[in-house]
């Protein structure tokens, strides 16, 4: 991610990846553990939503026993022993690594070449490593065990969570990591992939995650090269070329590092037109200028819906003249995002209320709030 | 001397639609055409007809045709047309061969071997007709990032903003002063650039001073070498300042009133004795580096209270994204980059037709140069020069523009035909010219309209081909070259483009 690389001519940026998916994800804002059957069975419910090239899982609250540990899900391609080799030897002068083991796979699930998947729980050596707070550091490591290495890619590296994804139909991912059997969480979320211009490729499956932050998006933007330019000029280096990558840096970038709260976030991705900007109050009207302005080239224009989580959200969002579907449901402590109701109603029968937020207004689901009906009164 | 010179044109009159009203000969500045009251008959001096088809367009019986004269030198690839021409009356003068707008030379136009992207299937084209479309646009200097703290749960903006200015369309009317243009084109440009929510650029001739409270917040107010018409009450009027360093028909050189042109109120608002000459010197005589530069952006600044976005204007030569890194360095809000094809009222002919570079490379080399030195966002580009038609203006922003300046475009929408004569000052549109007999002819109601529908023509035409891209805001295109591809390029123009080739 942070790198200085300068390319000739971007002529030679190959090009972005095209694809159009299905998601699904659940929280219980009380912090409640459950399994995955619901992620699982929604996103079979859409299953023409995804051609079997790729689907993944984000997990939170899922190594309780490990939680002040940054977890880290990695893949070894081709069961590359050297790769492996290399990789942990690496993490050994970085980080303490306190627990690590292969994770568990089901041999009798048939899935496309299946890599090596081992997690490791690491803590680096000191709180702050000059001046670079812990959190920056374990960021700059995973990356350039991405960048660098041979056959090895890091799905995820966040606290008390894991990302599990592979190449297949979502639930034939979890069939092979036994998602249902083995783990609980308090969020997961979910996506099946359809893309129209790569094969599959392990790492290139959602979701997307930096530390604790996933990304799993659905859609096509329009803005990607003025997105990605403007990511550029904050050290971000897009190397997969894909929609989610953009989004899910721009939230790195916005959320982790300038702490803006979401509610402003999703107006920098989705801002209201200048139409409505007109007759808002001063005060208002001041700030939606103020970020269109300075945040112009963040603004992600065409279909998209998202679902950002981090330990303590879940925030479903979809752009500004809402070209991508998204509806949002909750019954209890249960808050539900899909890209399908029918999904939604097929996992939870007895669903309380089901909305569809406009084009632009977030759905927050955060642990021990009731933030999530926000949207309720604006939904369409 | 018996002048050896071939006619450029040939007026073809037909005698039976001919009914002697004698229009072409009021409406001739040059004297082309002649009445013989005995033989009631129209004659033509043909050897002055410059080509501005100002009489066949009047001609209320559509007797007349002005088409090349058919007269031809033994043909020469060496030796074309235009070379013996300007050698000869060089021959006849020993002078500089003087011309009049943009660069007509068959230069590589990259707008031509550019193709736009749209929409299908894996994602929507937007209907402008049916959703909102928006080109509003911001130039100026933003900051990299904006600092928002929560009060009561509500964000506010706690970042010191720089000046930013507002357009409604990213296009913008570029330099042409009041003494090169007549008031009334100079006054039409302004009205029309109010009435569209956009800019007009005073050029280096200064703003006259009742025009200041109704149009300076719509004006870019120029400071150039000769300083013309400068004072603080000048800078204040303004919404943005621009430090003119060379100009894209003329790199190099300083622009050239003559005395003829300077009338009484003209020569009070540049503030110089009436029939003088108003030569500009080459450089500005306080600017010889880049740190001179950045104390005269300083200058301007501290007399406006930092309240006004200054740009710096050059012409687009080799260097030309350096130069324009270290002027974003040197404290500058704009860049403009002034092409190849921009256009002038006077200058040596050699020096237009050869000195600069294509604006399309330039633009893409700066922006590309601001970008990896990470300070593309502390300065907007304004693109200057050969913008012909809308589809110019998008793909201007595809490779990196914030918006563009218009100057010819203009010109021709309130009636000027290129043909070159404006340092003449015998301009038959009354546009580049301060004869009151010529000048009258220009309507300004007439001529602002014809600019408010041209920019409100393009505008129309940006949002079909944004919505077709399945963008809804300008911002989404602006250096967004995915959505660009060239035909008929060569391999270095292609990378110098940052473009893919089509199909690739």
């Amino acid at each position: 991610m942070i790198d200085n690389r300068k390319i000739e001519s971007e002529r030679f940026l190959p090009d972005k990846d095209i694809e159009n998916c299905g998601l699904f994800g659940v929280m219980n804002t009380s912090g409640t553990r459950f399994g995955g059957e619901m992620a699982i069975n929604a996103i079979k419910n859409m299953k023409v939503r995804g051609n079997g090239l790729g689907g993944g899982f984000a997990i939170y609250g899922l190594y309780p026993q490990y939680k002040d540990y940054y977890a880290l899900h990695v893949m070894y391609e081709n069961k590359n022993d050297e790769a492996k080799k290399n990789a942990e030897q690496f993490l050994h002068e970085n980080f303490y690594v306190v627990y690590d083991e292969e994770i568990p796979t089901n041999p009798e699930v048939d899935v496309f070449c299946p890599p090596l998947v081992w997690r490791y729980f690491i803590t680096p050596h000191k709180k702050e490593i000059n001046g670079v707070s812990e959190d920056e550091y374990v960021i700059s490591r995973v990356m350039d065990m991405n960048k660098y290495m041979q056959d090895v890619y890091v799905f995820s590296s966040g606290k008390d969570m894991g990302v599990f994804k592979g190449v297949g139909f979502p639930e034939e991912i979890a069939d092979y990591f036994m998602l249902d059997k083995l783990y609980e969480g308090h969020i997961w979320t979910v996506h099946s992939r359809f893309p129209t211009n790569t094969p599959g490729w392990w790492g290139g499956a959602h979701p997307f995650s930096i530390l604790d932050w996933t990304v799993v998006h659905n859609g096509e933007i329009s803005s990607y090269g003025t997105n990605r330019r403007f990511l550029e000029l904050h050290n971000f280096y897009c190397t997969l070329y894909t929609d989610t990558e953009v989004m899910a840096y721009a939230v790195d970038l916005l959320m982790r590092r300038q702490k803006l709260p979401i509610e402003v976030v999703s107006k920098i991705f989705a801002p209201p037109m200048w139409n409505s900007i007109k007759y808002m109050k001063e005060r208002e009207k001041q700030l939606y200028t103020t970020l269109r302005m300075v945040y112009a080239p963040l603004l992600m224009n065409g279909p998209f819906t998202v679902v950002i989580a981090n330990q303590e959200e879940m925030i479903g969002l979809t752009d500004r003249i809402r070209l991508r579907p998204i509806t949002a449901g909750a019954k209890d402590d249960f808050v539900f995002l899909s890209s399908e109701e029918g999904a939604i109603r097929y996992v939870c029968p007895d669903l309380e209320l089901a909305w569809t937020p406009p084009g632009g207004e977030p759905v927050v689901a955060r642990l021990n709030s009731k933030d999530h009906l926000k949207s309720l009164n604006k939904s369409v | 001397m018996y002048s050896h010179l071939l006619p450029e044109f040939v007026v073809e009159r037909r005698e039976d639609r001919c009914i002697r009203c004698r229009a072409c000969e009021r409406q001739c500045p040059n004297g082309v055409h002649v009445y013989d009251s005995d033989l009631d008959t129209m004659f033509s001096l043909e050897e002055n007809c410059v080509g501005c088809q100002r009489c066949a367009v009047i001609c209320p019986t559509n007797a007349l045709s002005v088409r090349h004269h058919p007269a031809e030198y033994r043909k020469n690839s060496s030796w074309t047309r235009d070379r013996f021409q300007n050698l000869k009356k060089q021959a006849e003068t020993g002078g500089v061969v003087l011309t009049g707008s943009g660069n007509d030379k068959s230069y590589r136009i990259y707008w031509d071997h550019l193709v736009l992207n749209a929409s299908q299937v894996t994602n929507p084209s937007i209907d402008p007709l049916r959703e909102p479309m928006e080109l509003k646009t911001f130039i100026g200097r933003k900051p990299d990032t904006l600092k928002i703290n929560m009060e009561d749960g509500e964000p506010r903006v706690e970042s010191e903003l720089h000046p930013n200015l507002e357009l409604e369309t990213p296009i913008v009317f570029s330099a042409m002063s009041y003494g090169a243009i007549s008031y009334r084109a100079y006054k039409s440009l302004a009205r029309a650039a109010k009435e569209s929510g956009t800019l007009f650029n005073t050029g280096e001739g200064g703003l006259p001073a009742e025009m200041r409270a109704e149009f300076g917040s719509n004006a870019v107010v120029q400071c150039a070498s000769g300083r013309f018409g400068v004072d603080k009450d000048y800078l204040n009027s303004a919404a943005m300042l621009e430090i003119k360093i060379g100009q894209g028909a003329k790199p190099g050189i300083g622009g050239h009133l003559p005395g003829e042109k300077v009338a009484e109120h003209i020569a009070v608002t540049r503030m110089i004795p009436r029939g003088t000459d108003a030569l500009s010197p080459a450089p500005q005589h306080d600017i010889y580096s880049i740190e001179d530069l950045s104390m005269l952006i300083y200058a301007l600044k501290e007399a406006t209270n930092y309240e006004k976005p200054v740009s710096v204007k050059v012409a687009a030569v080799h260097n030309v994204a350096a130069i324009a890194s270290g002027i974003v360095r040197a404290g500058a809000d704009i860049v403009a980059i002034d092409g190849l094809r921009g256009g002038t009222g006077a200058a040596p002919l050699a020096t237009r037709d050869n000195v600069g570079i294509p604006m399309e490379l330039a633009l893409a080399a700066v922006d590309k140069r601001l970008r990896d030195e990470g300070i593309r966002n502390k300065c907007s580009i304004l693109a200057a020069s050969g913008i012909r038609c809308s589809s110019d203006v998008i793909k201007a922003i595809a490779l990196g523009a914030d918006a563009v300046y218009i100057g010819t475009a203009a010109l021709v929408a309130m009636g000027c035909t290129l043909c070159q004569k404006c340092y003449t000052g015998k301009c038959a549109w009354g546009i580049c010219t301060q004869d009151p007999y010529l000048v009258k002819r220009l309507n300004p109601e007439i001529s602002t309209q014809r600019l408010v529908n041209l920019l409100s023509g393009w505008s129309h035409e940006i949002k079909e081909m944004l919505g077709g891209m399945g963008i809804n805001a300008v911002e989404s295109l602006r250096g967004n070259r995915e959505h660009l591809r060239g035909i008929g390029l060569q391999e270095w123009e292609l990378n110098t483009l940052g473009v893919k080739g089509a199909g690739e």
